[in-house]
C-alpha cells in the first residue's frame, strides 16, 4: 500500500504535566524518504512531542519506536539525549536558533561529526600528538562539513563566526550542521519561524531536495502553511495533544476538524475551508 | 634594580602555578557555571600525593632527579585526575539541574572534607620532603645583591609554558576541545549533537584536576614542604586570578595567574610582606565591583 519503508511508529504517547494532558493518546507513523509535518496551533503539543522524541521527557504512556535499518527498533524514549543523535541517528532544531555563536560556521559543523573523530582520537591523546589515523579522521570531517556548505552556498562564510551572521544564514547553517549528524530522521521545530519568503521559498527546495536525494526521513513543525502545504507528504494535526485528523494536504485542507481548531467555531460556513490555505494561519 | 628583577623571578614562578590552578576554575565555571571551591583542595591533594610518592621513591633508592621528577608527576597527574572525576561525580552531577546554589554549598562542603580527610589520614604537621633540585643559576650580582634563579623556579616556568601551549592546542584544535567549547556555548544543543556531555564534563573535571596536580608538583619541589591547608590559600588567589582574568577566559586564567603572582611578589618586596594577602584579596573586592567580567571576559550583554 505504502511504497516507503516505515521509519517511526508512534504508538499511543501520552505526556502529562500534573493536570495537563500536553500529548493525549497519540499514534502516527513517518515514512523513509517522506516529509511530514505536525501541525496544529499554539499550545496543541507539537514540541512536546519533539521533547519526547529527543531524551527531553519521559512520556507517560506509549512508546516512540524507531525502525533503525542498522540497528533493529530502537525505543526512542528510553535513550538519553545524546544517544538519540549517536545512536537512533534521529537529530532536532530548536524553534529558535542554536548553534554554537563563538564558533566558526566550519567548527559548527565539525562538533556534529564528533562521534567520528572521538573514535580516532582516543581521548584527544592521539589529536594532541598528530597521530595519522586521528589527522585522517579530522580531514574527513573537514571534506564532509565543507561538501555540506557548498550545497547550501554557505562555503564563503565557513571561517565567520557563527554568532555573527545574519538570521536566515544561521537557520540554514543549523540544517547543515544537524546533516552532519548523518542523521536518517530529521525533525525541524518552525524552521521557517522568522524567514522572509525568499528564504522560506529556499527552504522548501532545500527539505524537499534532501528528501529526494538522500532518502532522509523529515519530521516538521511548522506554522507556515504555504511551507507545510507546498512540501508536506503527510501532515499530522494536534489539538490539545490530541490527533483531530491525518492525510495528505489536500484531505488537510478540507477537513472541517482542523479548520474549526484552528478558526474557531463559527457558524458553519462552507467558504471558510477556502479561506484557510491561502492566508497563512498564525 | 636588581632586586626588581629577582622579585620578577619570583612572581612569575608564583604567578604560573596560579595560573595552572586557575585554568581548573575557569573551565569548570564555562562549562556548567558554577565554581568549584573544592578545587584548591584538590591540588593539595596532589601536593600530598607528590610527597608520598617521592618518600617511595626515596625509600626504593632512585636518585635519579629526572626520573624521580618525572615518575612523581606523573603518579600525581593520575592519581589527582581520578579525584577530581569522583568529586565531580559524588559531589556535582547528582545536583545538576537544581538551583545554581546547591553545587556551591556542595562545593564548600568537598572542600571541608578534602582537608579534613587528609588531615585525619596524614596528620595536620607540616610535611617536609627531602630536597629534590637544589642550586641554580646566578645571574647577576649589583651592590652584593645577588639576582638568583633556582633550578626549581626554571623548571616551573619551563613546565608551565609547555603545559599551558599543549593546553591551548588541545582546546583549541583538538575533537575534545571542540566538544568542550560546544557544551560550554549550549549543553542541550550539544546533547542532541549525539556527544556525552556528562562524560565532557567529566574530563574537564579531570583536565582541570591533572594541571592542578601538576602545579602541586612544583610547589612541593619548590617548597619542600606541604600541609593541608595549603589548598585553601591557593585556591582563593587562583580564584582571583580567574577572577581578574575574566572568569570562563582561558587566557584570561593564564594572565589573571600572572598578575597575581606579580603582584605578590612586589607587593611584598616593596610595600609589606605581611600584607600581601590583603593585596591580592583587595583586587578580588575591586574587580568584582569594578570590572566583573575581568581583563579578558567579555561583558555579558543582555539582549532583550
Amino acid at each position: 500500500m505504502n511504497p516507503y519503508r516505515l521509519l517511526l511508529h508512534v504508538d499511543r504517547l501520552s505526556m502529562r504535566f500534573g493536570g495537563l494532558m500536553a500529548i493525549d493518546d497519540l499514534s502516527f507513523d513517518v515514512h523513509a524518504g517522506r516529509i511530514t509535518a505536525v501541525i496544529g496551533p499554539n499550545g496543541a503539543g507539537k514540541t512536546t512531542f519533539f521533547n519526547c522524541l529527543t531524551g527531553f521527557y519521559r512520556p507517560t504512556a506509549g512508546r516512540v519506536c524507531l525502525h533503525h535499518p542498522q540497528r533493529g527498533v530502537l525505543d526512542l524514549e528510553t535513550l538519553e539525549s545524546h544517544q538519540v543523535a549517536s545512536q537512533a541517528q534521529v537529530v532536532r532544531t530548536f524553534q529558535n536558533v542554536r548553534l554554537f555563536p563563538k564558533m566558526t560556521v566550519l567548527e559548527n559543523l565539525i562538533v556534529a561529526q564528533h562521534n567520528r573523530l572521538q573514535q580516532a582520537s582516543r581521548f584527544s591523546l592521539a589529536g594532541l600528538i598528530g597521530l595519522p589515523g586521528y589527522r585522517r579522521a579530522e580531514a574527513q570531517a573537514i571534506e564532509v562539513a565543507v561538501d555540506r556548505l557548498k550545497r547550501l552556498n554557505l562555503i564563503e562564510r565557513a571561517d565567520s563566526v557563527a554568532g555573527d551572521l545574519p538570521y536566515g544564514m544561521q537557520r540554514r547553517i543549523e540544517i547543515a550542521r544537524a546533516l552532519c549528524v548523518d542523521p536518517i530522521l530529521l525533525c525541524l521545530d518552525e524552521p521557517a519561524a522568522g524567514l522572509n519568503p525568499r528564504e522560506s521559498a529556499e527552504l522548501n527546495e532545500l527539505l524537499q531536495s534532501l528528501v529526494r536525494d538522500e532518502g532522509l526521513a523529515i519530521l516538521l513543525i511548522e506554522h507556515d502553511m504555504n511551507v507545510v502545504m507546498n512540501v508536506s507528504d503527510h501532515i499530522c494535526v494536534l489539538n490539545y495533544g490530541r490527533k483531530i485528523a491525518e492525510g495528505s494536504p489536500a484531505e488537510i485542507r478540507n477537513n472541517p476538524h482542523v479548520i474549526k481548531a484552528y478558526l474557531g467555531e463559527e457558524e458553519e460556513d462552507e467558504d471558510g475551508a477556502m479561506k484557510f490555505p491561502a492566508e497563512s494561519v498564525p | 634594580m636588581a632586586l626588581a628583577l629577582q622579585q620578577l623571578i619570583n612572581g612569575l614562578t608564583l604567578g604560573a602555578v596560579y595560573g595552572l590552578i586557575a585554568i581548573g576554575y575557569t573551565m569548570v565555571y564555562g562549562i556548567i557555571g558554577m565554581i568549584n571551591f573544592a578545587h584548591g583542595d584538590i591540588y593539595m591533594v596532589s601536593a600530598f600525593i607528590a610527597v608520598t610518592a617521592f618518600t617511595l621513591l626515596a625509600s626504593l633508592g632512585i636518585s635519579s632527579v629526572p626520573l624521580a621528577l618525572l615518575t612523581v608527576l606523573v603518579m600525581s597527574v593520575l592519581f589527582t585526575s581520578v579525584y577530581g572525576w569522583a568529586v565531580e561525580r559524588t559531589a556535582y552531577r547528582p545536583l545538576r539541574g537544581s538551583t545554581r546554589l546547591a553545587p556551591l554549598i556542595s562545593a564548600i562542603g568537598m572542600s571541608i572534607f578534602l582537608q579534613n580527610m587528609v588531615q585525619l589520614t596524614q596528620g595536620a604537621r607540616v610535611k617536609p620532603i627531602p630536597p629534590v633540585l637544589v642550586g641554580g643559576f646566578d645571574l647577576l650580582t649589583v651592590d652584593g645583591f645577588t639576582v638568583h634563579l633556582a633550578y626549581s623556579q626554571l623548571l616551573i616556568i619551563v613546565v608551565t609554558v609547555a603545559l599551558m601551549t599543549a593546553f591551548s592546542y588541545v582546546i583549541g584544535r583538538t575533537s575534545f576541545g571542540r566538544q568542550q567549547r560546544a557544551c560550554e556555548q549550549d549543553r542541550t544543543m550539544t546533547a542532541l549533537l549525539g556527544i556525552n556531555v556528562d562524560r565532557t564534563i567529566s574530563l574537564t573535571f579531570m583536565l582541570g584536576a591533572m594541571l592542578a596536580a601538576v602545579a602541586g608538583v612544583l610547589v612541593t619541589v619548590y617548597y619542600g614542604v606541604v600541609d593541608f591547608y595549603i589548598g585553601f590559600v591557593a585556591g582563593i588567589k587562583a580564584f582571583t586570578a580567574a577572577v581578574l582574568g575574566g572568569i570562563g577566559s582561558l587566557p584570561g586564567a593564564m594572565l589573571g595567574g600572572l598578575l597575581i603572582g606579580l603582584i605578590e611578589a612586589f607587593w611584598a618586596a616593596y610595600l609589606s610582606p605581611e600584607y600581601k594577602d590583603v593585596a591580592t584579596f583587595s583586587i578580588l573586592i575591586l574587580v568584582l565591583m569594578f570590572r566583573p567580567s575581568g581583563l579578558l571576559g567579555r561583558p555579558e550583554v543582555e539582549k532583550v
